[in-house]
């Protein structure tokens, strides 16, 4: 929220090229900015010379309240984090406790995290290209995703009864089992889903229109994307072979086959919007491909371990990984022997995506920043917390 | 490489600069001296072997007990896949740490929010301004000791408790809807029993 004091002194000024400078608030009210963000951008016509993001408009403090209330209590929070891929807020926190606590969920607890979070990258990643393609001016295919997105919040709030905040992860385990005939439900939208993407990526993925204004913009190099520790589909949109599903497993993901889609270059260069958004298309049918295979091989049993009413974890610290929808979510706990944490950490991937955008924004047109905004998929409530 | 290796490279490198690896339950971090965190963090960044390439994450935990605020580095090898958490501590009364954004970018935005929630100052750093409170905010929230100032700009930060407010509300209904339903029966007796109530005026 602080204002870079050198943009704020010069609204207007000339250059010493003889050009008219002026600063636009891009934001923080403005529909391709993906929540309440304000883009300082300083322009010279239609050209930006640079764009600072001032974040921190959503900022609610959920690290201090982390520390005021009792473990389990937290939970609720998390959703709030992430309201679009709630599931793996959910998630991370509780394998933080887990791994603090030394306590591990059973089986079938395991694959229904799976199976759920899956469900709920599919309905991310929708909301992702679908409002990508609405900024770049396509309106069509965002009601399609929509839609898509529509049936999966259906079958989620049938599992746990909400449709985006779903506060469905316990420490050591879910709160609910599997709805009676919920598999087979899921199984009819995978089918649909499979064929979906090949009808959107007719749409609009390989539109020519949409590849030649994608292409070639916005690119983030390997070493780049490293070095600001950009993460998820961002991350792997450079063509970073890096999948904590895959490379730090967690959960059931080691019993489970899938491919990690990696941006190639197909139509311009490694680590455009273009592969970005094609990363994130290319997840859906995986994430489909494990929630098939979790079905199949969901085990019997016990969906919460035993874990103590109150609990007070000895005093230590642990770090709770899981790749979220917007890479990986990292919950950093530390415990002082008490029934609240000491200190609770969260660190997200749209944080750490916001700290490019000033470097990617020099010399770029105004409408490719919002071609690059909408490609490093950022959700305001998870850059302010 | 395993965790023991690395800490056994650092102190080779570093010698007392460099603590053991903890015994903590949980994870294992080591704990490195302020004024070496820079030089540690390019050893681990560019020596053969560890490339500790991925900045995952930079916090800072407050303790008033020891009058330290320990910063803590989350970094990982994507090149050797292997992890390190590395802690610095610094003087709570006036924390001061040099920046380690020149070993990786990462840090700039993470550096400004330890900046802006906890007040430690990171030197040379290029961009050290609050990143999610108002740049005029007072106080450090992330802090042990922080005392909210009970409002920002005259936007208040308390309001009545809305089950008190409910119970008032309530109360006044229900009291208008006795003295209501008292007036009723007072117009609708005369009517009713004109009787009684007449002799006794008259009384």
């Amino acid at each position: 929220m602080a204002i870079d004091m050198e943009l704020d002194r010069h609204i207007l000024r000339r250059t010493d090229a003889g050009d008219e400078e002026i600063v636009v608030n891009f934001g923080p009210q403005h529909p391709s900015t993906h929540g309440v963000i304000n883009f300082v951008t300083q322009t010279n016509g239609e050209v930006i010379r640079r764009s600072v993001p001032d974040v921190g408009y959503l900022h609610r403090g959920l690290e201090k309240i982390g520390e005021q209330v009792p473990y389990p209590g937290y939970m609720p929070f998390t959703d709030r984090i992430d309201y679009l891929a709630a599931m793996f807020a959910n998630e991370g926190y509780a394998a933080a406790i887990e791994r603090l606590l030394g306590v591990e969920a059973p089986p079938r607890a395991k694959y229904i995290r799976a199976i759920a979070g899956e469900l709920c990258r599919i309905s991310n990643h929708f909301i992702s290209v679908g409002t990508m393609a609405q900024d770049i001016g396509a309106a069509t295919p965002l009601t399609h995703a929509l839609r898509e997105r529509e049936s999966i919040n259906d079958l989620l709030e049938e599992l746990c009864g909400a449709r985006l905040t779903f506060n469905y992860h316990r420490i050591g385990g879910v709160a609910f089992d599997l709805p009676v005939g919920w598999g087979d439900k899921v199984l009819r939208f995978l089918d649909h889903l499979d064929s979906y993407i090949q009808e959107w990526d007719r749409l609009i993925t390989f539109n020519e229109i949409f590849v030649k204004r994608l292409a070639n913009v916005g690119i983030i190099t390997r070493e780049m994307a490293i070095n600001y520790g950009l993460a998820g589909p961002n991350l792997r949109g450079s063509g970073v072979n890096w999948d904590i599903r895959r490379d730090m497993p967690y959960g059931a993901y080691p019993d489970f086959e899938f491919n990690i889609p990696v941006g190639t270059g197909r139509v311009g260069t490694v680590g455009d919007c273009w592969d970005r958004f094609f990363v994130r298309v290319q997840e859906m049918v995986e994430s489909s491909k494990i929630v098939r295979q979790a079905l199949a091989k969901l085990p019997e049993g016990d969906i919460q371990a035993k874990v103590p009413r109150k609990l007070k974890p000895d005093a230590g610290e642990a770090v709770g990984r899981v790749e979220s929808a917007r890479g990986e979510m990292l919950y950093y706990a530390v415990s002082d022997g008490s029934e609240k944490a000491y200190r609770l950490r969260v660190r997200t991937g749209s944080f750490m995506a916001m700290g490019i955008v000033e470097e990617l924004s020099h010399g770029i047109m105004v409408a490719d920043l919002i071609a690059v905004i909408a490609s490093l998929d950022v959700v305001a409530p998870e850059v302010d917390r | 490489m395993t965790q023991e290796e690395v800490c056994t490279q650092l102190k080779e490198m570093f010698g007392e600069a460099v603590g053991a690896l903890s015994e903590t339950k949980g994870d294992r971090f080591v704990v490195v001296k302020g004024e070496k965190i820079v030089e540690v963090c390019r050893f681990l960044k560019t020596t053969v072997g560890l490339e500790f390439d991925y900045c995952q994450d930079i916090t800072a935990i407050d303790w008033p007990a020891r009058k330290v605020i320990e910063v803590v580095y989350h970094v990982y090898s994507l090149v050797h896949r292997h992890g390190l958490v590395v802690k610095v501590e610094t003087d709570r009364d006036k924390p001061t740490l040099a920046t380690v954004e020149g070993v990786w970018k990462a840090a700039t935005w993470l550096e400004r929010e330890i900046y802006d929630l906890f007040g430690v100052n990171f030197e040379g750093h290029s961009d050290l301004r609050r990143i999610l409170m108002p740049d005029d905010w007072v106080g450090y929230p992330l802090r042990k000791d922080y005392q909210e100032a009970g409002g920002y700009h005259g936007i208040g930060n308390t309001r009545p408790d809305p089950l008190v407010q409910l119970s008032k509300v309530t109360d006044e209904k229900r009291k208008a809807f006795v003295a209501a339903a008292v007036a009723a029966a007072a117009a609708a007796a005369p009517a009713a029993e004109p009787a009684p109530t007449a002799p006794e005026g008259k009384v």
